[in-house]
Order: C-alpha cells, then sequence, then structure tokens
C-alpha cells in the first residue's frame, strides 16, 4: 500500500487483517452459526447447570474433530482442548484459504495462547485415595506416591498437559510451519498473542499469522484453581452484568478460536479480502489484584489516542468476565468513554459463550470483525438494560479483555479493504 | 568512531548490558562461569522428594533458595528475580522498582502439585464421602484456601516481577518448551528493533523439578538412568549418552539498543546478532528426520544476523544428551555448515549443569557471551567414547582457550519449537 505525499510515493505501516476465523463453542461452529446465534436469533446461550453444578458450564456440542483432524493417532494424542484449538485453527485456515496450501503454511507464523493441558481426573482421584488410605504425607507415602504415578500416568498424555502442544499439534495436524510461540498468562495470554502478531506485521517483522486459543470449560482440575480464588460462578445462570451486579463471578466456556491475521499487501497479492482490520491495540499491566499504578495505562492511552477520532457510534464487545472487581473497573472505563462523547452499544460476549480465559480475547477480535464485515452489529445479550439496541450501520468496534484477576487489553476494529 | 547503530537491515543493534545466572552449580555470573570453565557438575542425587522405585535418581535440582516450602512457581519466582536483580545491577538501568521497559519471562508449566492437591484432600474434615476433585472443590469453596494457590495462577511469576521491578506495560509469559529461553530473549530483540523501547528484560525460570513431572520424562524415556555417580549422568554426544537430566535455574538479560546503552555508556557485554526459530510439523518428540526445522531455525537466525555459516566461530549447543536430539543436531549443523562443522567446536554446558528446560537457553546464552567475553570454551564433561556418527569437535572434558567473536545457540523443545541465537561480541 501505498500514498502520495508531496509528489513522492511513501510507503504506509502495513495494515493488519483479518482475513481467516475459525469459532467453535457452545454455540455451534464456524462464523455461520455464530452469526445466526448472536446477531440473527433469539436463542439464549447454551449452558449445562448440571454436569457440574454448582457450576454452569458453556459446554461444547458434539463436534465432529474428524472434520479437521483426520488422523486417529493425531486425535488420541490431544486433550479436549487441544482437540477445539486445533480444530478451530483448522476452521481459520480454510477460512484464509490457506488450507491445502503447503507454499503458504510453511511460512505462517503460530501464536497461541495456552493454559494448562489436561489432567487425568481418574487417575489423579485414585492417587489421593491411596494417599488418603496411607495417612500422613511423609516419606513412605511419597515412595508410594512414586509407585503409582509410574503405573498410572500415560506417557502420551503428557504431551496433552503441555501449554505450548496445542501450538504443537497445530504444526503437525495442519502444517502450519513458520515460527512458534505460546503466550501463557490466563486472560492476557490471548491479549498478548494478537498483540504480538499485530505489531509484528505492522513493523514488517511478518506477513501471516494464525493466532488464537482453546479452553475447555468441562473440566474440574481446572475449576478447583479457579474457585480457590473464587472466581467461579456459582447456581443457575446469569448474564456476565448480572453476575457483576451480584456476588461477581465468571461461568467457564469452551470454545476455540482462531484467527489468521495478514498484512494488507500479503492478502492482496494473493487475492484475499479481510473481514476488518485491527487498526489499534493495546494492552496494559494492572499489577497484581487489579491495583492502579503507572503502569496499568495501556488502554487508557489509546482511548486518548481514540477521542479525537471515534466520534460517531461504536460497537463495544467486552471481554468482561463477570468477576467482580475487574468488571466493575471496566464499566467505570466504559463509563469514561461516554464523558468523552463516544456513545457505544455494549455486548458482552461471555454472556453468551461463556468465558474462556486464554481463548476469549481472540474471539471478542473474531466476532468483532465478523461484525465489522456485515456492517451490523449483535443483539443485545441481556435485559438488564445495559446493552442497548445500536441503530444504523456500524464499521468499527471495540474489544475489550480485562482479565478477571490482572492484566487488560483493548482493540480497535474496523472495515478494511476497500477498493 | 563509527560503530554503526543500525544493523544490516537498518534496524537498531540489540545488545546486552547486564545478565544473571543460576544453575545447580551456584548462584551468580562468577560463581557459575569459573565452575563452568573448570568442569565441575551440579548434578546430584535428588533430595527433594524420595526417589525409591524410581528408574531415574539424579537431576540438577537448586536447593539453595531459602523457600518457605518448595513449589514450582515459588522456586521458579525466587530465581527469576534473583537472576534479574543481577542482571539490572550489572547494567546499572533504571532505579529502585523502575526498569524502563517491558519485561518478557518464560515459565515453566504451573499447576497444583501433591503437596497442595493432597492438603485441599484433607481440608474438609468430615464429610470424606467426596473423591477426586468433588472434594477438591468442597475445600476449594469453603474459602479456607484463598489466597493460598494464587501462586498457580501462569501470570503469577510474570506479575511478581514487574511489581517489585517495575517494568513497563503488560508483563509478558511465555513457553517455548525447552526453546522458551531463547524465546525470551527473541521477544526483546524484536520489541527494540520496532523501535518501542530502549530496554528489555528479558527472563526464564525453571524449577519445576517435582516427583511427577520427572516421572513423566521418564516415562518418555527421555531421562539418563546413569544415576552414579550423579556427576557422570549426563553424556551429550557420546556415544554412550542415554538420555537428558532434569534441572532448575533462571537466566536473565537486560537488551538495550546500541545507541541508547552507548548514550548513557553502559559497558557492552555482547551483541544479539540474529535470531530464528521454526515450529516442526513432523511429531511431537521427535524431530524430521532431515532436522528440517533445526535446519530452518539455524538459517533463519543466520539470516537475521546477515551472516554466512562460516563466520560462526563456536556453536553452544543444544546437546541434551539424548540419542535423538544429538545426533540431529549434529546432522542439521552439518547441512548449515557443510565440512566446516567438524573443525567448528561445540559444546554442552548440559554436562554440567544438565537440562534445564525452559531455562536452558536464556542460561547457555549467557554462557556464550562469558566465551566471548573471555575467550575460554567450556568443556563438554563425560565425553569419553566418542561416537563416529557425530563427528564433531566437542571440546572434550577440558576448556580451551579460543578467540571467539560469533556464537551460535540453539534450543529445541518438545512440540516441535526450535530456535537459535546468533550472539556476537561488542563491534570492533
Amino acid at each position: 500500500m501505498s500514498a502520495t505525499s508531496g509528489g513522492q510515493t511513501v510507503s504506509q505501516q502495513p495494515e493488519v487483517w483479518v482475513t481467516g476465523i475459525g469459532l467453535v463453542s457452545s454455540l455451534g461452529e464456524g462464523v455461520g452459526a455464530h452469526w445466526a446465534a448472536l446477531a440473527e436469533g433469539g436463542d439464549g446461550p447454551n449452558v449445562d447447570e448440571q454436569s457440574f453444578a454448582p457450576y454452569p458450564v458453556h459446554a461444547l456440542g458434539e463436534i465432529d474433530f474428524s472434520s479437521q483432524i483426520e488422523r486417529k493417532s493425531d486425535l488420541r494424542q490431544m486433550g479436549q482442548w487441544q482437540r477445539t484449538g486445533v480444530f478451530a485453527a483448522g476452521l481459520a485456515l480454510k477460512d484464509a484459504n490457506l488450507a491445502g496450501n503447503p507454499d503458504l503454511l510453511g511460512k505462517t507464523d503460530l501464536i497461541v495462547a495456552a493454559g494448562n493441558g489436561e489432567r487425568d481426573e481418574t487417575a489423579d482421584a485414585a492417587v489421593l485415595r491411596a494417599l488418603d488410605e496411607l495417612g500422613t504425607f511423609d516419606a513412605k507415602a511419597g515412595s508410594v506416591l512414586n509407585g503409582i504415578l509410574q503405573k498410572s500416568l500415560r506417557p502420551t498424555l503428557y504431551l496433552g498437559e503441555l501449554s505450548n502442544l496445542l501450538a504443537g499439534n497445530i504444526s503437525i495436524t495442519h502444517g502450519v510451519a513458520g515460527s512458534s510461540r505460546t503466550y501463557k498468562g490466563e486472560e492476557m495470554a490471548g491479549v498478548s498473542a494478537v498483540e504480538d502478531a499485530a505489531r509484528r506485521i505492522g513493523a514488517g517483522q511478518g506477513q501471516l499469522f494464525l493466532v488464537g486459543g482453546a479452553f475447555n470449560s468441562e473440566r474440574a482440575d481446572l475449576s478447583v484453581v479457579f474457585e480457590l480464588c473464587r472466581a467461579l460462578w456459582h447456581g443457575p445462570f446469569a448474564s456476565v452484568w448480572e453476575r457483576a451486579g451480584a456476588d461477581g463471578g465468571f461461568i467457564m466456556g469452551s470454545l476455540g478460536a482462531f484467527l489468521v491475521l495478514e498484512s494488507d499487501k500479503h492478502a492482496r497479492a494473493r487475492g484475499k479480502r479481510p473481514y476488518a482490520k485491527i487498526s489499534h491495540i493495546r494492552s496494559g499491566s494492572t499489577g497484581g489484584p487489579l491495583r492502579k499504578d503507572e503502569a496499568s495505562k495501556g488502554p487508557d492511552d489509546l482511548m486518548g489516542a481514540l477521542t479525537s477520532e471515534l466520534n460517531g457510534p461504536v460497537g463495544l464487545l467486552s471481554g468482561a468476565s463477570g468477576v467482580k472487581p475487574s468488571t466493575e473497573d471496566e464499566q467505570g472505563w466504559i463509563e469514561q468513554l461516554k464523558n468523552h462523547g463516544i456513545s457505544s452499544a455494549i455486548r458482552a460476549y461471555g454472556t453468551m459463550l461463556g468465558h474462556s480465559l486464554e481463548a476469549h480475547f481472540p474471539a471478542g477480535i473474531a466476532l468483532a470483525a465478523l461484525a465489522v464485515s456485515k456492517r451490523k452489529f449483535y443483539r443485545p445479550f441481556d435485559d438488564t438494560g445495559y446493552e442497548c439496541v445500536l441503530p444504523g450501520k456500524l464499521d468499527r468496534t471495540l474489544v475489550t479483555g480485562w482479565g478477571h484477576w490482572r492484566g487488560k487489553g483493548l482493540a480497535l476494529v474496523e472495515s478494511a479493504g476497500k477498493q | 568512531m563509527a560503530k554503526s547503530l543500525n544493523d544490516h537491515k537498518g534496524r537498531p543493534v540489540v545488545v546486552i548490558t547486564g545478565m544473571g545466572v543460576i544453575t545447580s552449580l551456584g548462584r551468580g555470573n562468577d560463581d557459575n562461569w569459573h565452575a563452568i570453565i573448570n568442569g565441575k557438575s551440579g548434578l546430584h542425587t535428588i533430595t527433594r522428594f524420595p526417589t525409591d522405585g524410581l528408574r531415574t535418581t539424579v537431576a540438577g535440582t537448586v536447593d539453595f533458595m531459602e523457600l518457605e516450602s518448595y513449589s514450582a512457581p515459588a522456586l521458579s519466582t525466587a530465581m527469576a528475580l534473583d537472576t534479574a536483580q543481577e542482571a539490572l545491577s550489572q547494567a546499572g538501568i533504571g532505579s529502585e522498582g523502575r526498569f524502563p521497559g517491558p519485561l518478557f519471562l518464560a515459565t515453566p508449566p504451573t499447576e497444583l502439585e501433591w503437596p497442595q492437591r493432597r492438603a485441599l484432600f484433607d481440608g474438609v474434615n468430615g464429610q470424606a464421602t467426596d473423591e477426586g476433585y468433588q472434594r477438591l472443590l468442597k475445600a476449594a469453596r469453603s474459602g479456607q484456601f484463598k489466597n493460598l494457590f494464587s501462586e498457580f495462577q501462569f501470570a503469577s511469576v510474570a506479575e511478581s516481577l514487574a511489581d517489585e521491578l517495575g517494568t513497563e506495560g503488560l508483563p509478558i509469559s511465555l513457553s517455548t518448551a525447552c526453546a522458551s529461553g531463547a524465546t525470551a530473549i527473541m521477544l526483546g530483540v524484536e520489541a527494540i528493533r520496532r523501535g518501542e523501547t530502549d530496554a528489555a528484560l528479558c527472563v526464564a525460570t525453571d524449577g519445576s523439578v517435582h516427583v511427577e513431572s520427572l516421572i513423566r520424562f521418564s516415562l518418555l524415556s527421555a531421562l539418563s538412568t546413569y544415576n552414579e555417580p550423579p556427576q557422570r549422568a549426563s553424556r551429550p554426544f557420546a556415544k554412550d549418552r542415554s538420555g537428558f537430566v532434569m534441572a532448575e535455574g533462571a537466566g536473565a538479560f537486560v537488551l538495550e539498543s546500541y545507541e541508547a546503552a552507548r548514550a548513557r555508556g553502559a559497558e557492552i557485554l555482547g551483541v544479539v546478532r540474529g535470531c530464528g526459530e521454526r515450529a516442526d510439523e513432523f511429531h511431537r518428540t521427535r524431530t524430521h528426520p532431515e532436522g528440517k526445522p533445526i535446519v530452518g531455525a539455524i538459517q533463519a537466525a543466520l539470516s537475521d544476523a546477515g551472516m554466512e555459516p562460516n563466520e560462526i566461530d563456536y556453536v553452544n549447543a543444544h546437546g541434551t544428551g539424548t540419542q535423538e536430539n544429538d545426533k540431529m543436531e549434529y546432522l542439521s549443523l552439518k547441512t548449515v555448515m557443510g565440512d566446516a562443522v567438524e573443525s567448528t567446536p561445540i559444546s554442552s554446558n548440559k554436562s554440567m549443569i544438565g537440562h534445564t528446560l525452559t531455562a536452558a537457553g536464556a542460561i547457555e546464552a549467557a554462557f556464550s557471551l562469558m566465551s566471548i567475553r573471555d575467550g575460554v570454551l567450556p568443556p563438554t564433561m563425560n565425553y569419553d567414547i566418542p561416537d563416529p556418527d557425530i563427528p564433531l569437535d566437542v571440546v572434550p572434558n577440558t576448556c580451551r582457550e579460543a578467540k571467539v567473536q560469533n556464537v551460535l545457540s540453539n534450543s529445541f523443545g518438545f512440540g516441535g519449537q526450535n530456535a537459535s541465537l546468533v550472539l556476537s561480541g561488542e563491534p570492533a
């Protein structure tokens, strides 16, 4: 891309285009199913309140993973979160016309946001039972533990537990063989992943990226960790804003979300039209449990930069978790938007998809790009009145990603590729 | 003084102005380097947990950090902080509690360990009807364990460091398995090249030798079973190598743009000339039969550095001591360097410190820079039976004086993440 300035052609910074989306969740698979459920349909979210009571979860429906993961041996070696992610990655590659193109796949840089892999809950329960029968956790118990672990741990499943093996499985299954990075750190992993790709494209450090994450909500080994921090919502389903107005807490949602991000030049050269572009992205630290400090300015800086640009209505896809302090912090920030004259139609997409930690921000970018490409926005997801209807066309959407206990991210997704 | 502040691609040159190291050999750059060039081993019989019935009983655990009680995140945090402080002190940058740049931190897997699971299992007295995770959840719901386990969230290690050191922006946590240390450095290099910052703090830490991780690697047949004497357990490139030895440690670097470092009169410890990374699409634990991604990572690093293979004076090998790794590393180097590979010295620090996993790439980069500084190549210890299929000059068993300007440091991970760095002395 170039522009003419003073008679000279100067090259502009590359734009960060979204040219492929892969989504799989409790609402179904693919962009079509998600648009239908979130923009056109009127059905509520798909929530399972029984299986993991008192914790409701947005469980993944029946998915035929073999449509994206052909080899049974590959499927066997993956945990459910990996299957979900590899599946979504395959959808994104297909959507971007990269699937089946080894030349392009071989130079696609991969960035994954991942948490812990999955433990074998049955094996863990057996170990705990055996240890309990021994009484105190002493040297003898230690040696018994050695014996049980050597029998019950399955070596191949260890690979299912390593964070970076979602990336490894994507490379193996889909042939993505450029560089490979895995970010960790709950929600901020997803923010870092998208930000890394956007910055590298913007600086010419890369042209073509597959970026995203996956989360499996149907796992007690994970809910233990979140329950220890009292971050989970108990009881019947409630929307994000209802939860934040009550005791707070998030409802986990199974989700795979991957994006193909590409420089405008690279996409044009291969004739690929974008959904949208990511025109700004910022992240910030909140320092520990949402302590405000100097380093927390990320999104506020971005708002300063945007207030002059954003004079019309804007969509706002909020990644709020429903955990009280962080959701209230974000709501305070949204109030400031209003004070700056920016009217926004707010949608907490976690109400419909559940909260998906590492995968949550990439999913928000995917939904924003989809809406921008349709020039329409999603219907309100709850009836608290906080999510008002946005009249008219919409060509830009903010995506927020406040972590449930730390960090925040923000991106602006706008229409792109106008001829 | 016509030193170029930009590289062959017009990007800011990135230099290292501070570093810090912890391994099982000890704490700090000087103690570690002294031990390494004298061929000392930090490997020992494990005492952290009972090893009855285990095939491998040797590791390079770090047992001298003062912790209230061991957990992987607690030890990883302590070592990361210690090495970061050493690096900051050497660089003399920023002020107390304020570092003028971002943090890129490579961390090991973080999850509840058996002592914590057991404590939770015991946590609900008189309600033993539940089993397994239902019982753990009930204990968690009781609220008794609130705040006790915040360290088991991934971001906790990075958050602790960022809070303590006052780094800017969102602290970044990453993992590319055993290539993580190199990846952390790479992220810092990229940020400085983009002009986003003049400085970055890149740290890699791993304190994850606990019973379950040991057994898991053992079940993958990846670990050395030469338990006695422990210092002979790790035998990279030798014909009788039988696997790697798990180990702990941390490495930290202050990276700066050459321009900023010179402007403030900082001592330049070295230059990160080039970085390369490639994913393996072949297999989860085995490398491509022709070493394609390893070759790709090394070539990408050389190309990024604007260098030819024959400009590499010394290779700090990944050299884990598994049959597979050492053979594939040799074949890949041979593909890139041709016959010159047989006359280029290459040694594996892992023969003395074991495989520090997440931290390896950073720790070994630090030793690479010390080789450039002092003109000494650390030995590959326990090299008594050469492998005829790997005809390399591995600097066997005794260190060697050699003037080196450019070092290639390799890191390859399970899951197929491969990263290589080209580290050089300050331009003359």
